[in-house]
């Protein structure tokens, strides 16, 4: 059997963690190749149809990264998101996905070694979980 | 000049679209002396052997309510899509699972249990369960199969239309029916209600707040509901936001929220949309003041997918993974 490589949907707020991305990026800090980032203006604009879609279509796991409480950049897009996120990983488990499979944080312009980590951390946690499986629709996936 | 042939059919679902369409009070006269019912097994005595003596296409309309089960199921809609023009998920059933697709969060063997074994109610000593081969009395005997997932009308077969509800509205049946019998054909596809969420056209719209927060979440029996305010404003959940308009808003006149019965909006998972737009008004600051109100939303999924569960971005629970 080959190796099992998660692959991880990151989206990331312009803001604040997608450049604590770049900046770990300029500092080559190492983290997992899987991380698949999706570039995003502020995690407020993360509809919770994008993580369900990127789980329909092949994620094994997704991470939202958002700024600090009290610095998103349109005031409260964050603490949306926050909300959003925590009531759609309460609803995963009822499809028979874990939430562990979902993760919400905050990463800071400076923080690149905490998305260093958390990257690591998230990648790790996947590939112990094991693929998620879900591919296309009922439809394509059914017994008709 | 011989009369348009219309068929009726009813698969997964509670016999409610069959009412619907006596609902539509006298007007059902007027149909049934404009066209002939070839096939209704709801109301009316045919067999299946005069539907496939039929040519192909020779049957203008067939309205099919209810998602599909089992093979019993699955064998008469590909049987009615050959002999039929139109075919149109009649009801939010056919067209997205409805309440009974609620058991793709389960499996087959979870809902025998339930409702053969386990339910208190249930008196059966030889534990039996319905089987699509079984003997008795030295005769084999055959029963549809029982699928284990809840399919929409549409992964089985081509739909032309859809007309969401649960069940649809008279107005909407009557509009629909006498578009498409006029020959006043829509794009194929095309759901037969307006794509806008129900809000916009609810009476109590105008009484939402600049800025809306829900402090916590209750259930309509706990409060005295005012008659005028939108119940997001009164803490009570409505799924007016990710819901389709078209219904007339019939629950909130009662003073009842919406539960999301015409559906989502094109292109939109309900669920999503309706986490979505809580994410918005829901209060707290930090992560335990958040859970603490959304420990009143018991279970989203019955809730935000209560008549979509089949049609929904995840369709199904996935046993595999854990
Ligand atoms: S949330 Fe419900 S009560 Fe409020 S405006 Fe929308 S449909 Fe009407
Ligand atoms: S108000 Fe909601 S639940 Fe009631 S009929 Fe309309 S869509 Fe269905
Ligand atoms: S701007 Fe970064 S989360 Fe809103």
């Amino acid at each position: 059997m080959t190796e099992f490589k998660p692959k991880i949907i990151a989206f990331l707020c312009s803001w604040c963690s997608y450049a604590g991305a770049d900046k770990a990026g300029g500092q080559k800090l190492r983290y997992p190749a899987n991380i698949l980032v999706v570039r995003v203006m502020c995690t407020g604009r993360v509809d919770p149809r994008f993580v369900l879609k990127a789980f329909r279509e092949g994620a094994d796991g997704v991470m939202v990264l958002g700024c600090h409480t009290g610095d998103c950049h349109y005031r409260n897009g964050n603490m949306k998101a926050m909300k959003r996120m925590r009531l759609l990983s309460r609803m995963l488990p009822q499809f028979g996905i874990v939430k562990e499979r979902l993760m919400f944080n905050r990463v800071s312009g400076g923080e690149s070694e905490l998305f260093q980590k958390l990257a690591t951390e998230m990648t790790e946690n996947i590939t112990l979980m094991g693929p998620l499986k879900i591919e296309g629709f009922v439809k394509t996936e059914g017994a008709l | 000049m011989s009369k348009p042939k219309v068929a009726v059919i009813w698969n997964a679902s509670c016999g409610g679209c069959d009412e619907s369409l006596v609902d539509i009070e006298d007007k059902i006269i007027d149909l049934a002396d404009k066209v002939d019912f070839v096939l209704w097994p709801c109301a009316m005595d045919f067999k299946y052997n005069d539907v496939a003596a039929m040519k192909d296409g020779e049957i203008d309309i067939t309205l099919v309510n209810g998602g599909i089960q089992n093979s019993g199921q699955e064998k008469i809609v590909k049987l009615l899509r050959e002999k039929s023009k139109i075919i149109v998920a009649y009801g939010s059933c056919a067209w997205l699972g409805g309440v009974p697709s609620l058991i793709n969060l389960k499996n087959k063997k979870d809902s025998f249990a339930v409702n053969y074994l386990d339910c208190p109610s249930v008196i059966n000593p030889g534990k039996k369960v319905p089987m699509a081969k079984s003997m008795a009395d030295g005769y084999e005997l055959e029963l549809p199969e029982i699928f284990d997932t809840l399919y929409t009308l549409d992964d089985v077969i081509d739909v032309d239309y859809y007309l969401p509800g649960c069940p649809p509205m008279p107005a909407m049946i009557i509009n629909a029916l006498g578009e498409l019998l006029g020959g006043k054909l829509p794009p194929k596809g095309t759901i037969l209600s307006p794509d806008i969420s129900l809000c916009l056209s609810c009476s109590r719209n105008g009484t939402k707040p600049d800025r809306m927060v829900m402090g916590e979440i209750q259930r309509i029996h706990e409060i005295i509901a005012d008659p005028d305010q939108c119940f997001l404003n009164q803490d009570v959940l409505c799924m007016g936001p990710a819901t389709r308009d078209g219904c007339g808003y019939p629950c909130i006149t009662g003073n009842m929220p919406c539960t999301g019965c015409m559906g989502p909006m094109k292109n939109q998972d309900q669920g999503a949309k309706m986490i979505s737009a809580l994410g918005g008004i829901i209060d707290g600051y930090d992560e335990e003041a958040v859970d603490r109100i959304l420990d009143g939303i018991p279970d989203p999924a019955g809730t935000f997918y209560r008549y979509s569960t089949a049609a929904s971005y995840l369709g199904r629970r996935r046993e595999k993974n854990r």
